[in-house]
């Protein structure tokens, strides 16, 4: 009954390429991101900002960075965690030898060192494919980890080896450090996440994506139709790794205040993976909503046991979270290994038919 | 710059000249290193020879294997009747993966198995862990962890064993493989699961044979390594080791599984020793898949895989 | 002009030779395509057809001979090359690209004809945006001729076989190709099916003036439809001539022993 296109007839090729070609889906949109914008910092608790909201956008990111690369373009990388680390390490330093630098454009310019990263581990791309490839993105992440924690030029020589963010501002407000509130930082995250997104989304919706799609689903028919791969793929691993060179300085600027190369091991490589199958390969809504599904699964697990009135030992539920994990996971590429998106688009469907049944 | 470059390109190899015996002896550790490297990659062929599938949570398995093993040595268990119920248990969960993870995606990309395996990794991990506790353990096989010399080399006698045992396993596989009735339906289910169903191989039960085989070799290897080192958790990591092993050898390949091994481990050890205190050591983490990616990139399709001529 | 003598050749393959280890597949084939023309390539099931294509296409190396293209020799260029200078081409095993709609298929159709700014992409905006819209109503233009409107956001992957060969028709158009390389485009279909492709392809030829060898193997249509046929058996070619000389060939007859049309 609400959700109907009848009467929506586009009369150029521009209404017809929207993104949100149906006019229920842009209001619902357009409220969604002011709601996102205005509601939380006045009405959400820190914990929540903190550990739930602030988390799930720098995960959507980089979520969105590898959705690019492996649901996009095809190839498979389990560097993810490693090209994270470039961006946070490059941030960091960036950010401490020129104070002066606004914080956004820190973030920008990190983002550029780890596409260049991402350039060099992906040129092995022209000669390996597929789950070969995984082992060159393997490489990359080993080595990269290996290489923060070994050279303490990094970490500016610090004793602990962890680096921390420093306070900065934009437009007056401090919004990473120490002394920046939840809030601020909840905010400046979210917009750059919501620009990131609108560019994904842009780029997946034409030229670039096109040809990536092209190389993921049949590269040698695409080769001979005028794609070539290695550009097409080195652009891949560029933009992707640029988004999650941005997300890494995100996880330490505006998420954690500080870290090690721990928090950019191989665990958060398959963790990004996870949101990235779970969410729908190759869907630029499943990127957040399979970062939702994983920000959210522990929390829910870790108070669901409280919530009914048992008590468990901290490592029994740590045991417990890792087997309920493992076992939805693979619930879920049973049920749909299509992702949370198809079932999301299989419920608009529904709702377009409602109330009736067929 | 031209010390830097005498320091990669000279000294190392004059350093293995200078003192021959220290030579030998990272050799043999590198190879020992290989075989429990080839021992685990076994395990990934088998799977991936029979059912396509790339079993990250070998690695899992062997630690579970390891766990069980030494759990039921703690209670009191006679060494033969441990064994006995570790291959019971890893029957049972060969059963169990078969009926609740291999069957429900029997027809998805391989991407998705892929996937499907890591959340085995993830649930085996958290219910070993509950079963068996998270401390580190010691497994005491009977075998002595000793060396001793033979003509001015140090061998160490539990290394030599596990080395042994790994070589008779392997070549009782390539045996299996090759000469037996179950070892040519296995190499015709790996081609093609439609094809060989229709000639009438009964799909399930090859899957569970081929998934407990795999787990015995787990039980070896997660024997082996816990001998040496203790049963802990980074034994689960061994799955992203044995990666670089099969890139080598190739995913299909038993005698690719123990070449590739070899190199790897042999090559890892002289990385290790003679180049690595050049960066400051602790370049065995990443050694290994540079050295698959070089390899790969003069021969994307490993030492002994085929040559796929695709067509259009 | 058709077929005129006068005017060189657009395409020129000389005493070409395609191998896979001890297996040759192609065994010194010759043959010249004129500007306009339709010539079919016929021959039994493994005569090299489809291998000669993709040696056209840049995708097999030739071990020995020569492929030009308008006169200059284009023996080893990679197929993205070949493809930029204006050779296009379907496939035996319909090669479209599941996971996109048909709209955006033909689109990718056009991806050569498109000069990229990804910055600007990203933002949707300016030239980016025209030119996306403007390859759109080209597209829209062979979605049109092919009367493939219904289908256009439809998945790739679930049409039925005949609308998908029709729609990597439309993906070969959208590069407003010289040269048109069709292999079996009417293989599975029905009669009303291969009578609409029948006509598509002689519009193509007439009213584009689009160059154009197929493989096919049903005769009427090789009848009908081509200027010339060239008959290949066990890697090699024998026979070449216009429909009605070569339908009487006896090599040719006896290459398909009982397969003879009367058509």
């Amino acid at each position: 009954m609400i959700y109907r296109e009848a009467g929506q007839f586009k009369s150029s090729y521009a209404g017809d390429q929207a993104i949100f070609p149906v006019v229920q889906d842009r209001v619902f949109v357009a409220a969604a991101v002011a709601t996102a914008f205005v509601v939380p910092p006045l009405l959400a608790s820190e914990y929540w900002l903190q550990a739930v909201l602030i988390p799930f956008l720098v995960y959507a990111l980089a979520a969105l960075g590898l959705n690019l690369l492996t649901g996009y373009a095809g190839q498979l990388s389990l560097g993810t965690g490693g090209f994270m680390a470039v961006g946070a390490y490059s941030a960091f330093k960036l950010a401490t030898a020129f104070p002066g630098l606004n914080i956004i454009v820190v973030f920008l310019l990190a983002g550029v060192v780890a596409a260049a990263v991402g350039i060099l581990f992906g040129l092995p791309s022209l000669r390996i494919k597929g789950f070969y490839l995984a082992v060159a993105t393997l490489a990359a992440q080993f080595f990269l980890l290996w290489l923060f924690n070994k050279v303490a030029w990094f970490t500016n020589y610090a004793s602990s080896g962890t680096i921390t963010a420093p306070d900065r501002t934009l437009f007056g407000a401090l919004i990473t450090g120490p002394n920046s509130t939840p809030a601020a930082r909840y905010l400046t995250a979210l917009g750059l996440v919501a620009v990131f997104a609108l560019a994904a989304k842009n780029l997946v919706r034409g030229r670039i994506g096109r040809s990536w799609m092209a190389i993921r689903d049949r590269d040698i028919a695409a080769e001979i139709i005028g794609v070539r791969p290695l550009r097409t793929k080195l652009l891949a691993f560029a933009i992707s790794s640029y988004y999650c060179g941005v997300a890494g300085a995100g996880l330490v600027f505006l998420y954690l205040g500080s870290a090690e190369t721990l928090a950019f091991d191989i665990g958060i490589s398959f963790l990004v993976l996870f949101m990235v199958i779970i969410g729908g390969l190759g869907s630029i809504l499943g990127s957040f909503l399979g970062a939702a599904f994983i920000v959210l699964v522990p929390i829910v697990l870790s108070n669901a046991p409280h919530a009914i009135g048992l008590r468990m030992p901290v490592a029994l539920q740590k045991q417990f979270e890792l087997m309920v994990f493992g076992g939805l996971i693979i619930l879920f590429l049973i049920v749909e290994p299509r992702g949370l998106a198809r079932l999301w688009q299989i419920t608009k469907e529904k709702l377009r038919l409602w109330p009736f049944p067929h | 710059m031209l010390d830097a470059l005498h320091a990669v390109l000279v000294a190392p190899f004059r350093d293995m000249a200078g003192s021959p015996a220290f030579l030998v002896e990272v050799l043999i550790g590198g190879l020992f290193a290989g075989l429990m490297y080839s021992l685990v990659a076994l395990g990934f062929v088998l799977i991936f020879k029979a059912s396509g599938v790339f079993n990250f949570a070998q690695g899992v398995m062997v630690l579970f294997a390891a766990l069980t093993l030494v759990g039921l040595l703690e209670r009191g268990a006679p060494v033969l009747l441990a064994l006995g119920l570790t291959t019971a248990v890893m029957v049972a969960l060969a059963f169990a993966i078969e009926r609740l993870v291999l069957r429900p995606l029997v027809n998805q990309e391989h991407i998705i198995l892929f996937m499907a395996t890591i959340g085995l990794n993830f649930f085996l991990e958290g219910f070993g862990e509950m079963l068996w506790g998270a401390n580190v353990k010691k497994l005491d096989i009977g075998i002595p962890d000793r060396s001793f010399i033979v003509r001015g080399v140090q061998i160490n006698e539990l290394e030599l064993t596990a080395a042994v045992t790994a070589a008779v396993l392997v070549a009782v596989l390539a045996l299996f493989f090759q000469r037996t009735r179950i070892g040519r339906a296995l190499r015709a289910v790996a081609d093609d699961h439609e094809a060989a169903l229709s000639l009438g191989i009964p799909l399930k039960t090859i899957w569970v044979v081929v998934w407990s085989v795999a787990g015995v070799v787990a039980i070896v290897a997660g024997l082996m390594w816990g001998a040496k080192s203790g049963v802990q958790f980074s034994l689960s990591l061994i799955a992203l080791k044995a990666l670089p092993v099969l890139i080598l050898g190739g995913f299909e390949s038993v005698p690719g599984a123990i070449v590739g091994g070899l190199i790897i481990g042999i090559g890892e050890k002289l990385g290790e020793v003679y180049w690595g205190p050049l960066v400051g050591g602790a370049i065995e983490n990443w050694f290994a898949y540079v050295l698959a990616l070089a390899f790969l990139l003069v021969r994307p399709q490993g030492l002994f895989g085929e040559r796929i001529i695709e067509r259009v | 002009m058709k077929g005129s003598a006068a005017a060189p050749p657009l395409l020129e393959v000389d005493r070409v030779s395609v191998r896979f280890g001890a297996l040759i597949a192609v065994n010194q084939v010759s043959l010249s395509v004129a500007r306009g023309e339709i010539v079919a390539i016929i021959g039994p099931n493994g005569a090299g057809k489809t291998t000669l294509l993709n040696a056209v296409s840049g995708f097999y190396r030739p071990y020995e001979g020569t492929i030009a293209f308008e006169g200059r020799d284009r023996t080893r260029l990679a197929p993205p090359d070949v493809a930029a200078l204006g050779i296009a081409r379907t496939f035996q095993n319909v090669a479209l690209f599941k996971g996109m709609s048909v709209l955006d298929n033909i689109m990718t159709g056009r991806l050569l004809k498109m000069r990229g700014n990804f910055l600007l992409e990203a933002l949707y905006w300016g030239p980016a945006r025209r030119q996306e819209l403007e390859h759109r109503a080209f597209v829209e233009r062979i979605i049109d001729f092919l009367e493939i409107q219904a289908i256009r956001k439809t998945p790739a992957g679930r049409l039925p076989y005949g609308l998908q060969k029709r729609v990597e028709l439309a993906r070969a158009l959208a590069a407003e190709p010289k040269l048109l390389l069709l292999d079996e485009p009417m293989a599975g279909m029905n009669v009303e099916e291969k009578e609409d492709m029948c006509r598509f392809i002689l519009d193509v030829n007439q009213e584009f003036d689009t160059t154009i060898a197929l493989i096919e193997h049903d005769m009427g249509v090789v009848m009908d439809v081509s200027d010339r046929v060239v008959v290949l058996d066990y890697g090699r070619k024998i026979a070449d001539g216009p429909p009605a000389s070569v339908r009487k060939d006896a090599a040719v007859l006896d290459a398909y022993l009982g397969v003879a049309h009367d058509a």
